[in-house]
């Protein structure tokens, strides 16, 4: 009862259990909404489609959540996910071996490179030159889609590689490899920021800019290095993405995802103003946007409409997570928890 | 931030003179002035290069074509005054421009049916600054939701276009006042008129302070007394507005209402909002600007036209122009207050 009594009293209770209530509502729709079968060495249903569909918006909005930490925010993680696909696929279009390992792992180093570079450009833009992160990275997000049309020349790059196909829809143990890539980031990103003091750092300088570097923190490093690790996490998405279905979209590719990406952090607890971020609660974000895409079509909502009932969901959980609606609660349970005679007492005094 | 206070000592300093005295007291026009500058650049840029640019059929062209984004970039300068920011604007574009044809080809009137876009609009803008005043909401994932609702609904209404035959729609962009070669369309008219309100009211009326006072420092204007909750719900009602009427300007430029239209236009506007000078953490910047601004970004788009050239290099193009005058922004407030990391 001890992680029941903790997962209670934790941040991530609303998100948690909006989440559940979610796959609730869907397995009573669809009662076998939650049904898993195995095929071969593959399992199937719609929980493993939901693990291997979000695992792009995952990488995105890890990356997402170490920037709003900072005060921040990343808008060009889109364009970046098209450049990252649009490089990639140029690079193995351009050779004869699109089938051989080594030409596909250059071309993920040079798609990630490039991501790294561009997430370099926007952290020297806000850290450095000092430009509200908004606008620094809108610049990207303008001029990043143009960039990626250059190199696709305009066209939509198909390739066929079996090494690059594999990494969104081969399987390993029963599971999607590209979940595995979204596990891999989580660890990765709550061990450097959780098993080090970088998280408190990153913490500190959302919290409060002056005071942490009056104490010593090296924010402009600390800022510059989350949209480095936002560009880098956004260009293997971009990756993962083109992956799927094997052509570079400049267009298509990450399109509004900074809108769901910032959704997911926002879902998760973490909230925009900066500091206190929480990883896991990105993690049940992220889950609950593409539980929710995948329930849309499920419920019956027309697919026209499902942006119209996104945002209801998102007014609903805004508003319960508000401080107007919080403070409500809290005087609620507090006014039924008071004993009689202090009510009592009180109704006196009203009278004196 | 005042900047007459601040940068006063400052302009000692540069020991620029008479030049540096000007633009640390002007410091909030300087970017406006900026715009005015490459605007002419560009414009006889284009002359000298393409020859038959500077003429009065593409001159009367500008402003026919870039009245929808003049009027949502007027709305959009209102909220981004008070360090806000407005991502629906181009959803609710397209949703009342769907409100509209739908009445309009349903055989409403359109004196029913042009109040009740307006409204719509409005209604829109209302519940994003209701979140946000309210329930504390952030504007940029307020504006989302309204982006999403009003998108949504757009669908809901029809998949496809509506096509509208109302004469007097279609008349506020067929009619043509003819200036010399010159020629002037009511829905220009109507984009002008909006612009010069907005100007009217941000300048010699006490909302219009408002606006600047809460953009400047919000807890400031809080203690001063002034309606700053009422204030910032407006400027999104404002902005809603905005996008009722350009609903209208852009059913009557296309002669049908589509869901599709101006998808990433929220995008397009604070673009020529921030190359037009205004500054998006709020509190400087002109609606005369935004103006300036939409013409800029209607001018980049003719000469990449005239060039034949692909739409990647207008992505390209815009996203440096907006850079540059970031960069250019953040110097003058750089200098003018004092900087922190």
């Amino acid at each position: 009862m001890n992680i029941l009594d903790r997962m209670l009293k934790s941040k991530l209770k609303w998100p948690l259990a909006f989440l559940v209530a979610l796959l609730i509502v869907n397995t009573i729709i669809r009662t076998d909404y939650l049904k898993i079968t195995v095929q071969g060495e593959k399992l199937f249903g719609e929980p493993i489609n939901i693990l291997r569909n979000s695992a792009p918006l995952m990488l995105v909005a890890l990356g997402m959540t170490i920037v709003i930490a900072t005060r921040g925010i990343d808008l060009s993680v889109g364009a970046i996910m098209s450049v990252s696909g649009a490089v990639a696929l140029t690079y193995i279009d351009k050779h004869e071996d699109t089938q051989t390992l080594g030409t596909v792992f250059v071309a993920i180093g040079l798609a990630i490179l490039v991501s790294l570079a561009l997430g370099a450009w926007n952290g020297f833009l806000t850290s450095v030159v000092g430009i509200q992160p908004i606008v620094a990275t809108l610049v990207l997000m303008l001029a990043g889609r143009g960039i990626a049309l250059l190199i696709t020349k305009g066209f939509i790059t198909t390739v066929n590689s079996d090494p690059y196909k594999f990494m969104s829809q081969g399987y390993v143990l029963f599971l999607p490899f590209a979940f595995f890539v979204s596990v891999a980031a989580i660890l990765v990103v709550s061990l450097v920021e959780r098993r080090t003091a970088l998280g408190v750092l990153t913490e500190s300088v959302g919290i409060n800019p002056e005071a942490s570097r009056l104490a010593g923190v090296r924010s402009r490093g600390i800022i510059w290095g989350a949209y480095i690790a936002s560009g880098v996490l956004s260009g293997i998405a971009g990756i993962l993405y083109s992956s799927n279905i094997m052509a570079a979209d400049a267009n298509a590719a990450g399109n509004l995802i900074e809108l769901d990406a910032i959704l997911a952090v926002v879902l998760g607890g973490t909230s925009l103003m900066g500091g206190k971020f929480s990883i896991g609660g990105t993690v049940i974000g992220v889950f609950t946007i593409q539980t929710l895409k995948s329930s849309i079509t499920s419920i019956g909502v027309p697919p026209a409409a499902s942006p119209l009932f996104l945002a209801g969901v998102v007014i609903i959980v805004v508003v319960i997570q508000s401080s107007l609606i919080q403070g409500l609660f809290k005087t609620w349970s507090s006014r039924t928890s008071r004993t009689s005679a202090d009510a009592a007492a009180e109704k006196v005094e009203v009278a004196k | 931030m005042s900047a007459v206070t601040e940068t006063a000592p400052q302009a000692k300093k540069t020991g620029l003179g008479a030049y540096g005295t000007f633009i640390s007291r002007h410091a909030a026009v300087v970017p406006t002035f900026a715009a005015i500058l490459i605007l002419l650049a560009m414009q006889i840029g284009g002359e000298l290069y393409f020859g038959r640019f500077v003429q009065p059929r593409t001159l009367s062209a500008l402003l026919l074509d870039n009245a929808v984004l003049m009027v949502l970039a007027v709305g959009m300068t209102f909220v981004i005054l008070t360090g806000g920011i407005d991502l629906s604007v181009g959803a609710v574009m397209a949703f009342t421009g769907m409100v509209g044809s739908t009445m309009l080809s349903n055989g409403t009137s359109p004196l029913i049916a042009v109040p009740f876009m307006l409204a719509a609009g409005a209604l829109v803008g209302l519940v994003i600054g209701v979140l946000i005043q309210v329930f504390d909401v952030q504007p940029f994932i307020a504006s989302l939701v309204g982006m999403f609702a009003a998108r949504g609904a757009a669908f809901l209404i029809n998949l496809n276009s509506v096509k509208v035959e109302t004469e007097s729609v279609l008349w506020l962009q067929t009619y043509r006042i003819k200036l010399g070669d010159f020629y002037l369309t009511p829905t220009g008219i109507l984009a002008l008129l909006v612009v010069l309100i907005a100007f009217l009211v941000l300048q010699f009326t006490r909302f219009g302070r408002t606006v600047y006072a809460i953009g400047g420092a919000e807890q400031s204007a809080r203690l001063m007394g002034l309606h700053v909750a009422r204030t910032k719900i407006l400027v999104y009602v404002i902005s809603g507005l905005c996008g009722g009427i350009a609903g209208l300007i852009m059913t009557a430029y296309q002669g049908a209402g589509y869901p599709l239209n101006g998808v990433g236009m929220e995008l397009d506007t604070i673009a020529a909002v921030v190359i037009g000078g205004t500054i998006l953490t709020g509190g400087r910047g002109y609606v005369l600007g935004s103006m300036i601004g939409v013409f800029v970004f209607g001018t980049i788009k003719s000469i990449i036209s005239f060039m034949g050239a692909e739409q990647a290099w207008m992505r390209i193009i815009v996203g440096s122009l907006l850079l540059l005058f970031i960069v250019v922004q953040r110097i003058i407030v750089a200098r003018s207050t004092q900087r922190r990391d």
